[in-house]
C-alpha cells in the first residue's frame, strides 16, 4: 500500500491536468472543449472540484475508521492541500476569467454578492488552514492547532452556502454535496457520543481499578491521574 | 459588409457569418482598424457580430431539459412538435384550440437581427425569422379587458426531462407576460426560425417569443397557450425569486441583479483572454423604440 498516496496524488491533478489540457485547446480552437463561454466554464469546474476535494479531505477520518484502512490518513493532510489548490484556481478563474482582473469589479462583487462573500471566507480559512497544516505550525500552535483546523467544518458549510445561494433551479448536485457533509458530521457525532460513553465506561471502571490498587498498594494520587488519562 | 450604428436600425444590421468567423484573423484585425480610422465617430461603439450557429444552437437555457447550456441540444430532440396546438384562452372573442399552422398561415415572415441578452450577464447576436406578434394576437380579436397576455411553454415530462427532475423547484409549466402595449409593439416577435431554417428545439420549437430590449427569460420557448387577461400574469421566475427576477426583465445596466452586475455582458463566443466584454446597453438598445413604454416608471422598482 505504500503507492497509496501517489496514486492518490495522480488522482487528485487528474482535473487540473484536464483544465490545463482544456485551456491550450481554447488557445489552439476557441470554443473546443470549453464551450462559448470558456471563463465560466473553468470556474465551474475548478469550483466542483474544489467542494469534491475538500469533502474527500473531511472523508478520510471516516473512512479510516470505518475501513480501518490506517494508512489513508498519512495522505489527509495532501488532500487538504489539493482542496486548497482547486479552491485557488477557482478563485483565480473568476478574477481572471469572469471579472477581467478588474480589483474593482472583485470588490464590488464581495461586498454586495453575498454569495461570493461566503466562498471567500472559506478560502480565507483554508488558506490559513494550509498556511498551518506543517508539522512546525503543529508544535508552535500546540493545542490551538486542533482548534484552528476545527474551522474546515466551517469552511465547508461556508461552501455550501455558497453553492446554495448561486444554484438558481435543479438542486441536484449541491442537495448531494450537502448529503455526504451531513453523514460525514453524523459519523463524527455518532463516534464521539460512542467515545464519550467508552470514555465514561472507562473512567469509572479505571477509577474502580484505581480505588482497588490503592487499596491494595495505597497508591499515590498522582499514580491516579495517569491511570485515568490515557486517551 | 453593412455597418450600422446599432441603436439607430436595431432589427437590420447584418453581419455575414463568414465575416465573423475571419474576425480573429490578423488581416480582419488590420481591416477593422482601417474601418475605425475611416470612420472615428464609431470606434467607440462596437459593432455587433452575429454569434456562429452552432452557438445559438448549443448553448441554451432550456430548464425543461436540463441545467447545463448544453443539455438542450442534447436532449429537445425528445420533444415531439408536430403536430402543434394552441389553446387560446381569455379576455378575447376567439378562443379555443387551434393547429399552429392556421394561426401561421398566410403570415409573412420576416427576418430580424437582434441582440439577445441573458441575465446572466452573456449576449448574442441572433438571425432570427418570425411574425410580429400583433399579427398572432390580432387574430383572436383581445377585448378591452385584455390588460396582459401570458405564453405558457409545453408542459409535457414524458418528453422533457427537466420536468421530470426531483430536484427543480420550478412550477412547470413555465409562464412568462407582457403588457398588452409591450406584446404589440413592432420589435416583438413569435420566432419560427433561426440562420434561416426552421426553429431547433433546443431553441422553443416550433414557435417561441422574442423580445429583444428583455432579459432572455421574458421570452418562453414552445409555446401552447396564450392567454389574455386583466391582471398580470404570475410569471415563473417571478414566482421563484420575486427579488431577482420582476415582472418586467427590461435590460437595465443600471439595475444590478443581486446575483450579477448588468452593468456589462460577455458577448458569446467570449475566450479566456479576451473576454468580449461590452457595456450593456439601455433596453439592450432598443431604447429609442421602447422607452416610451415606460415613461414615468421608476424602473428601479418595476425590474
Ligand atoms: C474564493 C472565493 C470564491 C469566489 C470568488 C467564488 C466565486 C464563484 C462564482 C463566480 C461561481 C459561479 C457562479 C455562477 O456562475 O452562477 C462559483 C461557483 C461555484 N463555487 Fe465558488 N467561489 C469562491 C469560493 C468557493 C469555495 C471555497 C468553494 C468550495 C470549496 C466553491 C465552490 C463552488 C461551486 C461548487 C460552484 C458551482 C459549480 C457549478 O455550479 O457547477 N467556491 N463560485
Amino acid at each position: 500500500m505504500a503507492a497509496f498516496k501517489p496514486a492518490l496524488a495522480f488522482l487528485l491533478l487528474l482535473p487540473a491536468a484536464w483544465a490545463g489540457y482544456a485551456v491550450w485547446m481554447e488557445v489552439q480552437a476557441p470554443g473546443s472543449l470549453l464551450g462559448a463561454d470558456p471563463g465560466e466554464a473553468l470556474v465551474l469546474h475548478f469550483g466542483e472540484w474544489a467542494l469534491r476535494v475538500v469533502l474527500l479531505a473531511l472523508a478520510i477520518s471516516s473512512i479510516q475508521r470505518r475501513t480501518g484502512f490506517k494508512q489513508i490518513v498519512r495522505s489527509r493532510r495532501m488532500v487538504g492541500l489539493f482542496a486548497f489548490f482547486y479552491t485557488s484556481l477557482h478563485l483565480f478563474a473568476y478574477v481572471g476569467f469572469l471579472a477581467a482582473f478588474s480589483l474593482a469589479e472583485v470588490f464590488a462583487d464581495l461586498t454586495e454578492r453575498t454569495y461570493i462573500t461566503v466562498g471567500f471566507a472559506a478560502w480565507l480559512i483554508l488558506l490559513a488552514l494550509s498556511a498551518t497544516s506543517t508539522r512546525g505550525w503543529q508544535r508552535r500552535l500546540r493545542r490551538g492547532w486542533k482548534r484552528l483546523h476545527q474551522l474546515v467544518y466551517v469552511a465547508v458549510a461556508l461552501a455550501l452556502i455558497h453553492f446554495w445561494w448561486l444554484t438558481k433551479d435543479g438542486y441536484a448536485e449541491v442537495v448531494l454535496y450537502t448529503a455526504v457533509f451531513a453523514l460525514l458530521m453524523l459519523e463524527r457525532l455518532s463516534r464521539q457520543a460512542g467515545s464519550a460513553a467508552s470514555a465514561l465506561a472507562a473512567s469509572s471502571s479505571s477509577r474502580n481499578a484505581a480505588d482497588s490498587a490503592s487499596a491494595m498498594r495505597s497508591t499515590s494520587g498522582s499514580n491516579r491521574v495517569s491511570l485515568i488519562s490515557p486517551k | 459588409m453593412l455597418i450600422k450604428k446599432p441603436e439607430k436600425i436595431p432589427s437590420t444590421e447584418i453581419t455575414s457569418e463568414s465575416a465573423y468567423l475571419n474576425r480573429r484573423s490578423f488581416g480582419k484585425l488590420l481591416a477593422a482598424g482601417a474601418a475605425m480610422a475611416a470612420f472615428p465617430a464609431r470606434a467607440a461603439v462596437p459593432v455587433d457580430e452575429l454569434t456562429p450557429e452552432e452557438i445559438v444552437t448549443g448553448y441554451n437555457n432550456f430548464y425543461e431539459f436540463g441545467m447545463d447550456k448544453s443539455d438542450p441540444a442534447e436532449y429537445a430532440h425528445e420533444m415531439t412538435t408536430e403536430p402543434w396546438k394552441v389553446r387560446v384562452t381569455g379576455e378575447a372573442a376567439k378562443t379555443g384550440e387551434f393547429d399552429l399552422e392556421d394561426i401561421l398561415r398566410g403570415l409573412e415572415v420576416e427576418e430580424r437581427v437582434y441582440r439577445l441578452r441573458c441575465v446572466e450577464a452573456w449576449s448574442m447576436v441572433v438571425p432570427w425569422m418570425g411574425v410580429p406578434l400583433k399579427k398572432v394576437l390580432d387574430q383572436f380579436q383581445p377585448n378591452g379587458n385584455a390588460k396582459y397576455v401570458a405564453f405558457e411553454t409545453l408542459k409535457r415530462p414524458s418528453e422533457m426531462r427537466g420536468q421530470r427532475s426531483f430536484f427543480s423547484s420550478i412550477d412547470w409549466p413555465y409562464v412568462e407576460g407582457l403588457r398588452m402595449d409591450e406584446a404589440y409593439h413592432p420589435l416583438t416577435l413569435m420566432v419560427t426560425g433561426v440562420y434561416g431554417k426552421p426553429l431547433p428545439n433546443q431553441n422553443g420549437a416550433p414557435w417561441r417569443l422574442m423580445v429583444p430590449w428583455k432579459y432572455g427569460f421574458k421570452s418562453g420557448k414552445s409555446i401552447v397557450r396564450i392567454h389574455f387577461t386583466r391582471r398580470q400574469p404570475k410569471t415563473t421566475w417571478n414566482l421563484l425569486a420575486p427579488n431577482e427576477y420582476g415582472f418586467y426583465g427590461n435590460v437595465n445596466p443600471n439595475v444590478d441583479h443581486p446575483r450579477w452586475s448588468q452593468a456589462t455582458e460577455r458577448r458569446l463566443p467570449s475566450s479566456l483572454f479576451n473576454q468580449n466584454r461590452r457595456d450593456t446597453l439601455m433596453f439592450n438598445g432598443y431604447a429609442e423604440e421602447v422607452a416610451s413604454l415606460y415613461s414615468g416608471m421608476d424602473l428601479a422598482r418595476y425590474y
